[in-house]
């Protein structure tokens, strides 16, 4: 009887400590991958940095150049989209939390703005090219921003909607008695209470399509010179990245490193400060 | 009727009156407006389907149901079949579930339970802001990286090893190209795995501590109170979290792009070259030079829209029933 309990005591102690140890080794194997890749792109990015490639434009096979072009037409692609997304989806978030908290039709509108969130991106990219680019008949700088837009607008839809619901309700009700039309209430008192999220959100999007490649390898397509013209084809970081990595010319590769790394550096302070913006701001709301 | 006049002579409480009449007006149009923000986003995907199955019309009327079971993919003799595309899918995001499952459910239970308190929150953060590096880097990484050591050291090895048992011989048999459908399972599992570990961690921590606390209280170790308590509590968000995991891998586009090599033969072995959805579209859209080419491309996205849409919506399900339950608590 003592021997069975003692038994079966060391063996449940031996699976828990063969389990523990399990998850710690997961826990390193996983992050020995991420710290691998980083470690990758920070090498070869690094090694390919240069001045010009700020400055020049994307260079044809064998010759030496930079970024310049990409890097703007990116820059101006994610502006556009965070300029028509962010009113949209801090619209949208509204509605969902002031409007339809508890009603069918914000949970199917949450419901729906949760499956965007996840869908896959090549597939916007699809809608934006049956919608605009096959009917106007050229790729644009103008579709590539809808499509990073529809990227946008649901991240900023979630960040709105669980910010809104954090304000306490007294807040509204206080303002509300002092006779304060709801919109006044809305745009005045919960927005600002609210911002440090609501801006979160923002960065998070921006942070999201800065390297998104796939809605935009038929929408803005690419462009080898330097183009300011968002009606025709603009290039992009991601998409020359993706370009010059499949290329055989190993000029083109070192570019790619570079753009890999700005882009990844980009993303990666966007998070960061997001991150900051929001818990340097983690008010309390007595 | 001089103004001065007309304004004494409003009873009083006109000017009020009026007031509260702009204020409703101008609180129906804000609802108004932020209700039509809501439209777009149900009109989003509304829109993305219909336009999708519109354009891809043409590809369905041709080839009816066996546009699913066809291998062809011929653009000279305007052939198309998507069972390729499909089979690659699926096999390169069972891939990554099979690796990216288990290894997260470990870094939740490491971050949650094992891991000393002071560490739990930044590798946390670390692993979320992962989670947003673009998925293009993960593919760059996959081949300059990844794809030569597994041309090198992993197929060889494979091939060696288990090319000749009887039934998964097949599978892991064939020349060391590097590129694959378990190179790319390989990547996406890397590119899943801080989502899935993150949502997976956020929900372990909704586990009340007084029930991981009566756990222990009777004797149990860590391992049992994660196994028999923290996991059938929050079973159907941990199945929630995987399944969103999968929806994302289902429709990576730009990791496997790199690494599966874009070939239409269909060969039973991991190691041969094979062809994603995402990776089809990406590859051949922008030089589709026939409708009925690009038709059958938008069919092909089509079909992973609806399979990502039932995923997600079967994540989404999974994880709101434990929220709900929350809030009943």
């Amino acid at each position: 009887m003592r021997a069975s309990v003692d038994r079966l005591h060391r063996r449940r102690r031996v699976v828990n400590a063969f389990n523990l140890v399990a998850s710690c080794a997961c826990a390193l194997f996983g992050l020995f991958w991420l710290v691998w890749i980083l470690w990758t792109t920070l090498r070869h990015g690094i090694a390919a940095l240069k001045p010009g490639l700020f400055t020049q434009m994307t260079p044809p096979p064998g010759s030496d150049g930079g970024l310049a072009n990409a890097l703007f037409g990116s820059l101006a692609m994610s502006l556009v989209a965070i300029a028509i997304g962010a009113p949209v989806g801090v619209a949208a978030g509204t509605w969902l939390a002031e409007f339809a908290r508890r009603r069918a039709l914000g949970e199917a509108v949450r419901f729906v703005n949760d499956i965007l969130l996840s869908a896959p991106s090549i597939v916007l990219g699809l809608f934006v090219y049956t919608l605009f680019v096959r009917p106007r008949g050229h790729f644009s700088g103008w579709a590539g921003a809808i499509a990073l837009a529809l990227i946008v607008v649901p991240v900023v839809v979630r960040t709105t909607d669980e910010m809104l619901q954090l304000v306490p309700a007294t807040m509204r009700e206080a303002a509300l008695s002092l006779g304060v039309p709801q919109w006044k209430v809305t745009l005045q008192v919960l927005y600002r209470s609210a911002l440090p999220g609501i801006a979160t959100g923002i960065l998070l999007a921006l942070a999201r399509i800065s390297g998104e490649t796939a809605p935009l390898l038929f929408t803005s397509l690419n462009n080898q010179y330097w183009s300011h013209d968002m009606d025709a084809p603009l290039a992009s970081m991601p998409v020359v990245i993706f370009q010059y990595a499949m290329s055989p010319y190993e000029s083109w590769q070192s570019l790619a490193w570079a753009g890999a790394f700005v882009v990844t550096t980009f993303v990666l302070v966007l998070g960061i400060a997001a991150r900051a913006v929001l818990l340097r701001n983690k008010v309390s709301h007595d | 009727m001089p103004l001065s006049t007309r304004m004494t002579m409003e009873p009083p409480g006109a000017a009020a009156h009026r007031r509260s009449a702009r204020d409703a007006l101008a609180d129906r149009m804000f609802r108004c407006t932020v209700g039509a923000a809501a439209a777009i986003v149900l009109a989003a995907l509304a829109g993305a389907a219909l336009s999708m199955l519109w354009g891809g019309r043409d590809a369905f009327a041709t080839f009816g149901p066996g546009f699913l079971s066809s291998t062809e993919w011929d653009a000279v003799h305007h052939r198309f079949g998507a069972f390729v595309p499909i089979y690659g899918t699926l096999v390169t995001a069972l891939i990554a579930m099979a690796i990216a499952v288990p290894v997260s459910f470990g870094i939740a239970l490491f971050l949650t339970e094992v891991a000393p308190q002071r560490l739990r929150a930044p590798v946390a953060t670390a692993i979320e802001l992962l989670a947003g590096i673009p998925s293009i880097i993960y593919g760059m990484w996959g081949l300059f990286v990844f794809v030569p050591i597994m041309g090198e050291h992993v197929a060889p090895w494979l091939d060696a090893h288990l090319g000749h048992w009887p039934l998964l011989g097949p599978l892991f048999s064939g020349p060391p190209l590097g590129i694959g459908m378990l190179t790319a399972g390989i990547v996406l599992a890397v590119m899943v795995i801080p989502f899935i570990s993150s949502v997976m961690r956020e929900v372990f921590l909704t586990v009340p501590a007084r029930l991981k606390e009566s756990a222990y209280a009777l004797g149990s170790t860590t391992w049992e109170v994660v196994w028999n308590v923290v996991l059938p509590t929050t079973r159907s968000a941990v199945i929630g979290g995987i399944f969103l995991g999968l929806g994302r891998a289902l429709g990576e586009t730009m990791a496997v792009t790199f690494v599966l090599g874009n070939s239409h033969q269909l060969t039973a072995s991991l190691l041969m070259p094979g062809n994603s959805i995402a990776a089809t579209i990406a590859n051949e859209f922008a030089e589709a030079d026939s409708d009925l080419y690009r038709s059958s491309l938008v069919a092909l996205g089509f079909l992973l829209f609806v399979v990502t849409f039932v995923v997600l919506a079967i994540a989404k399900l999974m994880l709101r029933r434990l929220s709900r339950r929350e809030g009943s608590a």
